[in-house]
């Protein structure tokens, strides 16, 4: 398992956001991400839960009320395994920079509250490389169900804990298994060294602590060179206007 | 706080109290005629007045199509499929051999977590690694092995369904053609069941012998030891509780344990189950 504590070998650099639904992780990164390109670096997005395979049997899984805690973590594992060796790899391999919308920690997070083994699920997900930079977006719990209900999202099934019956009403149920999350995140923080954002702050403010540890990371990573990024953004403008 | 009954930290969530029932596996490569076993087993206890289910590797409600479609495409390598395989005998467990434990039903399972091992190993997963994905599983009674060599499971295999790509190892690139591959492959899982065997101590069957001679000795074998439990835990439940495992067969008074095997699933056995609550 020391490859989860220890620094990995590869070239490219890992870089991941976690925190629970509404805490703005995605907006932050998308934000990283769109500066990091401009800035002429090769960026690879990745995010939790989105190789084809898995995900169909997750929804079968979801659709049919057949996970339990133990088939779950290892569905969202077969999921990471796929996206590991076909999306986060090569490109680390390959000296690019990866972005990745969760991670680990967020199994190691979910699956305890839902009353998995945390030595197991470390073990489980020790063929995973240690990020270079783990930003954690901490927020209250009533501050993310703000967020989440003022938007047009809606609390998802899983998200909420409701395969755990530990209240009838979602937004009830969100906060005793989201409660539980967040205690296990702030556990995790000196496990894994996890830089934690104050994600209650102005989105602009996160933004700029976000770039400075990024700047930290990345301190060696050669951006393209500026003819190639031209021609990359001219592309780019060719695609919007076709589209 | 260990769990005994279980290869690692088990299910914490769940803790499975009273588990009755006997879990016997039958483990052994592909063609050794396991599945055929099975099937005859089962009327057979019932007989015996057992309430008997099997359950199958890889045929989980939850995964089963997902592992076909993961089989006809080419995407997956040792890891994954490790992963789909935890999650396949997870499922099973959870939904299907826990339950019937608890309803004191005897469990036949066709392969068991030793069968991912062995693939797993051949595909290139790290040991450490592939065991420590079944933490969560019960440790089984009764482990009967089939064991065969390659020689003699060639005819089997080309006189049944065939040597299917899988069974041939032919991910792997074993052999110039099918039959080398799976001469090579079925070699090397045999010497990984022949390894695991010696290391968790199965009851060996030798597999080579006509299936009629297979079937009488796993009856034998299962017969000893449904008997031994029923007296052990009539007579002796503080043995079971000593030796830690659910299933621990006490070579003690089985003399008149044939009358007592009748109908167990029906007659609940208090002392065994105050021992498991206890626990």
């Amino acid at each position: 398992m020391s490859g989860l504590y220890e620094r990995h070998p590869y070239p490219g650099k890992l870089i991941v956001v976690e925190g629970i639904d509404g805490s703005g992780k995605s907006t932050q990164l998308h934000l990283m991400h769109r500066w990091l390109e401009a800035e002429g670096y090769r960026v690879f997005f990745t995010e939790w839960n989105s190789s084809d395979l898995v995900r169909r049997a997750i929804r079968r899984g979801k659709k049919k009320d057949l996970l339990t805690p133990t088939t779950f973590s290892l569905l969202h594992a077969a999921d990471f395994a796929d996206r590991l060796i076909y999306q986060i790899m090569p490109p680390l391999k390959g000296g690019m920079i990866v972005l990745a919308d969760r991670y680990i920690y967020t199994a190691f997070t979910r699956d305890v509250a839902r009353g998995v083994d945390p030595q197991w699920v470390r073990e489980v997900y020790s063929i995973a490389p240690r990020p270079d930079l783990a930003l954690y977006f901490r927020i209250p719990i009533e501050a993310s169900l703000e967020r989440i209900l003022s938007g047009r999202q809606k609390l998802s099934y899983h998200e909420a804990g409701m395969d755990l019956h530990l209240a009838a009403e979602p937004t009830q149920s969100f906060r005793i298994f989201q409660s539980r999350v967040l205690d296990i995140y702030d556990a995790l923080t000196r496990e894994f060294d996890l830089k934690v954002i104050d994600a209650t702050r102005e989105i602009d403010d996160q933004q700029r602590l976000v770039r400075q540890l990024v700047m930290e990371v990345i301190r060696g990573i050669e951006p393209k060179k500026p003819y190639e990024r031209q021609s990359l953004l001219r592309q780019r403008l060719a695609v919007s206007k076709a589209g | 706080m260990k769990d005994s009954r279980f290869y690692g930290n088990g299910l914490p969530y769940r803790r499975p109290a009273n588990l009755k029932g006997s879990l016997i596996v039958i483990e052994g490569t592909d063609h050794v005629g396991r599945s055929t076993q099975v099937e005859m087993l089962k009327p057979w206890l019932e007989v015996e007045g057992y309430g008997v289910v099997s359950t199958r590797w890889t045929r989980s409600a939850l995964l089963y199509e997902t592992i076909a479609e993961a089989k006809a495409g080419n995407r997956l390598n040792a890891t994954t499929f490790a992963l789909l395989y935890a999650a396949d005998f997870a499922d099973r467990l959870e939904n299907e051999i826990i339950p019937a434990l608890r309803a004191g039903l005897v469990v036949l399972a066709d392969r068991y977590m030793y069968t991912a091992w062995a693939r797993n190993k051949l595909m290139g997963a790290d040991p450490t690694w592939s065991r420590a994905l079944f933490g969560f599983a019960l440790v089984p009674d009764l482990v009967l092995y089939l064991k065969v060599d390659v020689s003699s499971l060639i005819p089997r295999a080309l006189e049944g369904k065939g040597m299917d790509y899988w069974e041939s190892g032919m991910n792997l690139a074993y052999g110039a053609d099918l039959f080398d591959s799976f001469c090579n492959y079925q070699r090397r899982l045999i010497r990984e069941f022949n390894a695991l065997a010696r290391e968790f101590n199965f009851t060996t069957i030798d597999a080579r012998k006509p299936p009629e001679y297979i079937q009488n000795k796993l009856r034998q074998h299962i017969g000893n030891f449904l008997r031994q439990r029923k007296s052990a835990g009539q007579a002796q439940p503080q043995a079971v509780a000593a030796n830690g495992v659910g299933g621990a067969v006490v070579e003690a008074a089985a003399v008149h344990a044939t009358e007592a095997s009748v109908e167990p699933a029906m007659v609940p056995d208090l002392d065994a189950a105050k021992v498991q609550v206890a626990k």
